[in-house]
């Protein structure tokens, strides 16, 4: 790593009240960095703290949750130190998110050039009709065609919404670009159409990204590093090659080992047997340690930390040998 | 163009409407218990069999009621001669249009002040979620919307005659009544003041307690996260995103206001002395005059109708959607 992460993210800890009045850990001492122009993959089933990375990354939790810990540098500001008004000049800005499917991520009753144009305006990057102009390339940049712009959402597609959604993203030149499932409810074709897009936008412009996905076959055809969430910690962080072909964590191999190989069809599905932990419940020593197929005595007590076993390939298990993780 | 058989589609269902509250109108007045040429020569008065029957052709009330007195009325109807009234002699249609412009009047700023406090209060108190502005607003709200009309007319009018001298009835004084409007203009304001404030108390609570659930489900909407991950303050978010989509159902319940406006109406003329078409329709009711009753809720039935219409051209404009299907 020789070149200078855009984004560092450090210990990231958030904590949600529930409604129960407990308190849910959706993560806790979360750390990677995001180089410029490359793509890093967050992965992870559902409730394993994907999503809830990127929120707290752009300070955008819900009213439950806060961030109770750690740092996330951007170039030298730490984003978690400045006011709420400081912060809205880095959203969009700085880093833009691409959300779900897009499904309601556009406003129903405005029209989807002027949304576009709102966060242009909003910035004060340019001018009425400079604003206008680049409403229209952004739409043209992503395949539609510029005199749709006075449509509303609902006169999209399920894919060109998303397309819409992506030329929102691209508005202000951020530095950053978030997605978050950008390709789930879509079809399989739309899929690709997509993926393909945010390929060619990150390369035309030298985009960082920061993919939230739980499709494997996603992160192989876009990500350069990954990090694999587990119960809201990161379980293994290290190069997409590294991660598919020399996975350690077993949480990782058994992940690898669930999604179908195409070059050995016949062979059945592995799945991995239980259920994520509770999040207001978290078992005292490795988290993955009840589904774990490899676990000894010691796991149920000793809360792994994360261990460096190749340069820059990070593995949380006991089981691994390596220094303990320094993150710069 | 879409909007264009959207509004024609919504013409259709308003006429077809407007043909059944016809018919209603004309009906109820016909099962109802009494004898109009009864009514009209008074009940004490002995009258022959003859002088009645000729009276009964007169009125054409010897012909059946389905289809010739039913065509005849709507033919009446459709002339605007709503019928002769029983207890004051004039034709129903130039009563009801001299009372018409103090209700219009009565309605409209009280409706205009509820929308617009109401809509403030609820965009607020939803945006300000759980604090002690939201609580205050919600009981304040709660206990307005339950409060009974008159209830809360009669207390109005006692505290606001009793602390402020204001007058307890009536649209102008006595002494200034058959002046031209514009030199009793601050006497009109303060016969206004306590029944335009009862108005508004009572449907402020209702359009604070659907505005603020309203705004509270659009700022849950994914696009609101959109908005504030755009870099908006949460006032712009508001503003811009929330308020237009949170207003859609408020759209809704105005106009279907319009038409319960008009009973609250009733309770308020009643007790301000109100000289509109509330209390209108109060006198009518306990002197049996029937025809007068029966212009008054044409009216009234009218008036919902044309009110939904607008509704629902003006949804054509706030929901793109709705032109979709």
């Amino acid at each position: 790593m020789n070149e200078k992460p855009l984004l560092r993210v450090r210990g990231l800890t958030t904590e949600f009240a529930t409604s129960e009045g407990a308190v849910a850990r959706a993560l806790e001492d979360v750390s990677f960095d995001v180089l410029p122009g490359k793509t890093v993959g967050l992965v992870g089933e559902s409730g394993s703290g994907k999503t809830t990375t990127l929120m707290a990354l752009m300070r955008l939790l819900p009213a439950s949750g806060r961030i109770t810990k750690g740092k996330v540098w951007f170039n030298d500001t730490n984003l978690l130190a400045l006011s709420e008004h400081e912060m809205r000049d880095y959203r969009w800005k700085s880093m833009a998110i691409v959300f779900q499917g897009a499904m309601n991520a556009l406003n129903p009753v405005m029209k989807v050039g002027d949304q576009i144009r709102e966060a242009i305006l909003l910035h004060d990057l340019m001018d009425r009709s400079a604003a206008e102009k680049r409403v229209r390339d952004l739409l043209e940049m992503v395949g539609i065609a510029p005199a749709r712009r006075d449509q509303y959402p609902h006169q999209y597609s399920g894919g060109m919404r998303q397309r819409a959604m992506i030329a929102m993203a691209l508005a202000c030149a951020p530095d950053i670009l978030f997605a978050d499932e950008p390709t789930t409810a879509l079809d399989v074709m739309i899929q690709a159409q997509i993926l393909q897009l945010l390929k060619e936008i990150q390369k035309a412009l030298g985009l960082a990204v920061v993919i939230v996905t739980h499709d494997l076959g996603v992160v192989a055809e876009v990500c350069d590093e990954v990090v694999v969430l587990y119960g809201g910690k990161v379980a293994e962080y290290g190069s997409v090659d590294r991660i598919y072909n020399h996975a350690q964590h077993p949480y990782t191999q058994r992940l690898l080992e669930s999604f179908p190989d195409i070059n050995n069809p016949s062979e059945t599905l592995a799945s991995i047997p239980g259920t994520p932990p509770r999040l207001t419940q978290l078992p005292p020593g490795c988290r993955f340690e009840p589904r774990c197929h490899v676990k000894i005595n010691r796991c149920a007590e000793v809360s792994p930390p994360l261990l460096e076993v190749e340069p820059g390939h990070y593995v949380a298990c006991i089981l691994r040998e390596g220094k303990e993780a320094n993150f710069q | 163009m879409a909007r264009r058989d959207y509004l024609i589609g919504k013409m259709g269902i308003s006429l077809l409407t407007l043909l059944f509250v016809l018919l209603l109108d004309f009906m109820l007045f016909r099962v109802l218990p009494g004898d109009p040429v009864r009514a009209v020569i008074g009940r004490n008065v002995r009258i022959s069999a003859d002088v009645q029957n000729s009276l009964r052709a007169q009125f054409g009330l010897d012909k059946p009621i389905f289809p010739d007195q039913f065509v005849d009325t709507l033919g009446q109807w459709a002339r605007g001669n709503l019928g002769v009234s029983w207890s004051q002699r004039r034709p129903v249609s130039e009563i009801l249009i001299s009372k018409l412009w103090n209700t219009l009047l009565l309605i409209g700023l009280g409706q205009l002040f509820s929308i617009i406090f109401g809509v403030m209060l609820g965009l607020l108190a939803g945006w300000k979620r759980k604090t002690p502005f939201d609580i205050g607003a919600l009981t304040f709200s709660l206990i307005a919307w339950a409060t009974p009309t008159f209830w809360l007319g009669i207390i109005l009018l006692v505290a606001g005659s009793a602390w402020f001298g204001l007058p307890t009835g009536g649209i102008v004084s006595p002494a200034n009544i058959g002046k031209p409007l514009h030199t009793v203009l601050p006497d009109l304001i303060r016969h206004l003041i306590l029944p335009t404030l009862t108005f508004t108390i009572l449907y402020l609570g209702e359009y604070m307690l659907i505005m603020r659930s309203s705004i509270l489900e659009t700022l849950s909407e994914d696009y609101i996260l959109t908005a504030r991950a755009k870099g908006m303050s949460n006032f712009q978010v508001l503003m811009r995103h929330g308020l237009r989509n949170a207003m859609l159902p408020m759209v809704t319940i105005i106009a279907l206001n319009l038409g319960f406006t008009v009973s609250g109406a009733i309770y308020i003329e009643t007790v301000f002395s109100y000289d509109g078409l509330g209390n209108l329709v109060q006198t009518a009711l306990v002197k049996q005059d029937y025809p007068l009753l029966q212009g008054a809720f044409l009216l009234l039935a009218v008036s919902v109708i044309v009110a939904n219409m607008l509704a629902d051209f003006l949804y054509t404009y706030l929901d793109p959607r709705v032109k979709a299907n």
